[in-house]
């Protein structure tokens, strides 16, 4: 191999300079308000006067350079040559030229990217990699993102809901796609099951030991060979000790479930931030499109769509009807296991005796 | 045969039927964007994943397993993958990630995505993901031989890895001033700067566990930053928001009486808000700044002029102890000049310090909060306790009481 000459430029965050849109950077600061002209489209205007289109349209997440590359054409006949991504995998093109916005809506059409996702409509779905990179994955994000969209699809490209919904998946119970307004997050139904043969050889023991939550790994011997062993009472199915140990495979085609999690809010605005809460359990892992996961989501959305007032997030609209109306309304099952008995639990309690009959 | 005929067969695409499903509806498929992408560059790689990715499907298991591969001087940046069943699926043995900072606020422009593409399709698959959870922007699928060329071509051309493991990891920060008019500090700039600072730690695993800033730059925090992010930096305003009047009474005209009443005084989290004729008045010392009457009005009411942010920590998510939303350690502080910065970065290093020294293995920040106690990591990072910081005052009742700090002493 050539001798490496180049020395490293260790800069961090790549510069910004040529990377904003001119629009942008002349009014860097200086803007006054926006309007939404149409679904998947927003009008910005600065103090200046100068007027802003930004054009938002769906991509997979995972994407490839002959994907880019037209996006980078558009942006170049449309947008002056500057895109930029949302955090939910949207694709922005800005120009100050409304006479681009509907023809530049046609060719991202033209090319499979149709636009929406602004103002009050379902989100593309924040996600992550599953099958297809991960190592410890139980799905494959990816495959329950494109069904769950192809499922809820008017509701990305219609603003018909009472307030924006943000989605997430996730194929592990570390929740990498992060807390949403929806969540379909995996959820494990069985302990680890230890490979005894090479545990000693591909984990470091004590640091296994110490990344279970509830203290429940122990060290043991096994036919002569230094192991692990997991006291099953205790073990809370959390995953936490595979990531640590690839010898401890808490993944089963079958007992590796799916879970739906609702009323995550990120935002401030009128209530405070909320972790969500779980609504559906048990649902079966099924490639290639998750069907029964797809279901649930539906029930929750139409339920929302029909009761939530405006400006209400899911969670803010199952807190003014209550829990209890929103297990009605959706047609989901309470159970047992939808109650916390974790750290904290009594806060999630109802220590009251206001009860909606 | 034919050579071309020859090399027309080598390169068929071996049959995935599962993941065929995933071809039609409305949405993007990304099945069929790597099948595309395979079908110009016969990369034999990408069909080997494709494979290994339909085997997943019929079998409901991942096969990927870490590794260690990098580059020169770094101690992060690159995920490893290798395929623990390479005998069946022997084009697939190497599957790597680069992980490559983009610039805050994930702008672009199409020139420098253009050179990213044709360097990544030189080394790698010519798949990638935009963007990881964390805001990396990344190259899925190159072989350990081709890491070092690979980032030596993107470096010179001013892209840098992002973090993995227990480092500070690549930040994430809103559009900000580049369009939003609720920006109330400026999230690119301080990104940049911020992370530039810490790239030290972003590339060499020196930390107890992973240490994310996110920037946000209104309470509408989109970025996430309260759930997620170990440092969450909010924009916000000290003085009264503003308001013109002429907007406000337009805004009545044409949403009406009953929209104003319901959607926007009485959704008001505090009751600052009360309608007089074609006016809103607004308590300002009882507004806690939720930004919700602003994005229903954004033509009528901004931010006020003293802007700065609020700082929380100790946002998290699921492992091991349950998601943490962050909590306010500074409620206001000024970003406006280099030396506010600056001074911001002070702070962060005695946070980032104190849990390197205290923090126990793969425990964030916001658990070694709770461990410790909130009292003992104020005294530890030189901050004042501030109502703020709480919700409401403690109601459990055994405390040891600091009685430096009684109301008499003040006095």
């Amino acid at each position: 191999m050539a001798e490496r000459t180049w020395k490293t430029i260790e800069n961090g965050p790549h510069s910004l300079d040529d990377f904003l849109h001119p629009i942008s950077k002349k009014n860097y600061g200086q803007w006054r308000y926006h309007e939404r002209p149409r679904p998947g489209v927003l009008k910005h205007v600065a103090w200046s006067g100068d007027v802003l289109f930004t054009v938002r349209a769906a991509t997979h997440r995972q994407v490839t350079v002959d994907i880019v590359r037209r996006l980078c054409d558009l942006a170049d006949k449309y947008a002056d040559g500057y895109l930029r991504w949302t955090i939910r995998n949207n694709v922005e093109f800005m120009t100050p030229n409304e006479a681009n916005v509907e023809p530049l809506i046609r060719d991202l059409a033209a090319i499979g990217h149709p636009v929406g996702g602004t103002g009050p409509s379902v989100s593309a779905i924040a996600h992550t990699q599953g099958w297809l990179h991960c190592d410890i994955p139980a799905i494959d994000a990816s495959g329950v993102a494109k069904s769950i969209m192809d499922a809820l699809f008017h509701d990305f490209a219609h603003e018909e809901m009472p307030n924006r919904v943000r989605l997430s998946t996730s194929c592990c119970e570390i929740n990498c796609g992060g807390q949403a307004d929806i969540a379909v997050v995996v959820q494990h139904t069985r302990p680890p099951r230890i490979n005894h043969e090479i545990l000693a050889n591909v984990c470091e023991m004590p640091s296994t030991v110490a990344r279970c939550p509830v203290a429940a790994i122990r060290p043991t011997t096994v036919n002569g060979k230094p192991s692990l062993m997991v006291v099953e009472e205790k073990c809370i199915y959390c995953g936490a000790c595979f990531g640590a140990c690839p010898a401890m495979e808490i993944n089963h085609p079958e007992h590796s479930k799916l879970a739906v999690w609702v009323g995550g809010k990120n935002s401030n605005a009128r209530s405070k931030p909320t972790n969500m809460k779980l609504v559906a359990h048990g649902l079966p892992n099924n490639p290639p499109r998750w069907p029964e996961v797809t279901d649930v989501l539906k029930r929750i959305l139409g339920a929302y769509k029909a009761g939530g007032r405006d400006w209400e997030r899911l969670g803010e609209w199952i807190e003014r009807i209550g829990w209890r109306r929103f297990f009605e309304e959706t047609g989901l099952a309470f159970d047992k296991s939808m109650i916390d008995n974790y750290r904290h639990a009594r806060v999630s309690l109802n220590q009251s005796a206001q009860i909606r009959f | 045969m034919s050579e071309q005929q020859e090399k027309k067969q080598a390169f068929e695409l071996h049959p995935t039927p599962m993941l065929d499903h995933l071809e039609s509806g409305p949405w993007p498929s990304f099945i069929k964007g790597f099948k595309e992408t395979v079908t110009r560059t016969e990369k034999t790689m990408v069909r080997g994943v494709l494979d290994q990715l339909n085997y997943s499907y019929e079998t409901k298991m991942g096969y990927w397993k870490g590794g260690v591969v990098g580059v020169h001087g770094y101690g992060a940046g690159v995920i490893s993958r290798y395929s623990m069943i390479s005998d069946q699926f022997p084009e697939a043995t190497e599957f790597h990630t680069m992980r490559v900072q983009p610039a805050p606020g994930l702008h672009y422009s199409a020139k420098a995505l253009r050179e990213v593409c044709d360097i990544w399709e030189k080394y790698g698959s010519g798949l990638m993901s935009m963007h990881g959870q964390t805001g990396n922007l990344q190259l899925q699928g190159v072989k350990a031989e081709n890491v070092q060329a690979l980032f030596d071509e993107l470096n010179q051309r001013g892209w840098d890895l992002g973090g993995a493991g227990a480092t500070v990891r690549t930040g994430a920060s809103c559009v900000g001033p580049a369009r939003c008019e609720q920006a109330c500090y400026d999230t690119l700039g301080t990104h940049g700067k911020v992370l530039s600072y810490y790239a030290d730690l972003t590339h060499r695993p020196q930390l107890p566990y992973k240490a994310k800033f996110k920037f946000s730059g209104c309470p509408n925090d989109c970025t996430n930053s309260i759930q997620r992010a170990d440092y969450a930096v909010i924009g916000t305003w000290k003085d009264d928001m503003q308001v013109d009047t002429a907007e406000v009474e337009n805004f009545i005209d044409k949403k009406g009486i009953d929209y104003v009443v319901n959607n926007v005084i009485s959704r008001c989290p505090t009751q600052a808000i009360t309608l007089k004729g074609k006016q809103l008045e607004i308590d300002n010392r009882n507004c806690v700044r939720c930004m919700h009457c602003l994005n229903v009005m954004p033509k009528a009411l901004s931010p006020g002029k003293e802007r700065g942010i609020t700082l929380l920590v100790g946002g998290k998510g699921h492992l091991k102890v349950g998601n943490m939303l962050g909590s306010v350690m500074v409620p206001f502080m000024k970003m406006e000049t280099e030396e506010d910065i600056d001074a911001f970065i002070e702070l962060i290093d005695k946070m980032i310090d104190y849990w390197s020294e205290n923090g126990l293995d793969h425990e964030r920040i916001g658990e070694t909060i709770e461990r410790v106690g909130v009292q003992e990591f104020l005294d530890a990072v030189g901050l004042e306790a501030n109502i703020d910081m709480v919700a409401h005052p403690r109601d459990n009742p055994f405390f040891k009481a600091d009685l430096t700090h009684s109301p008499e002493e003040a006095a």
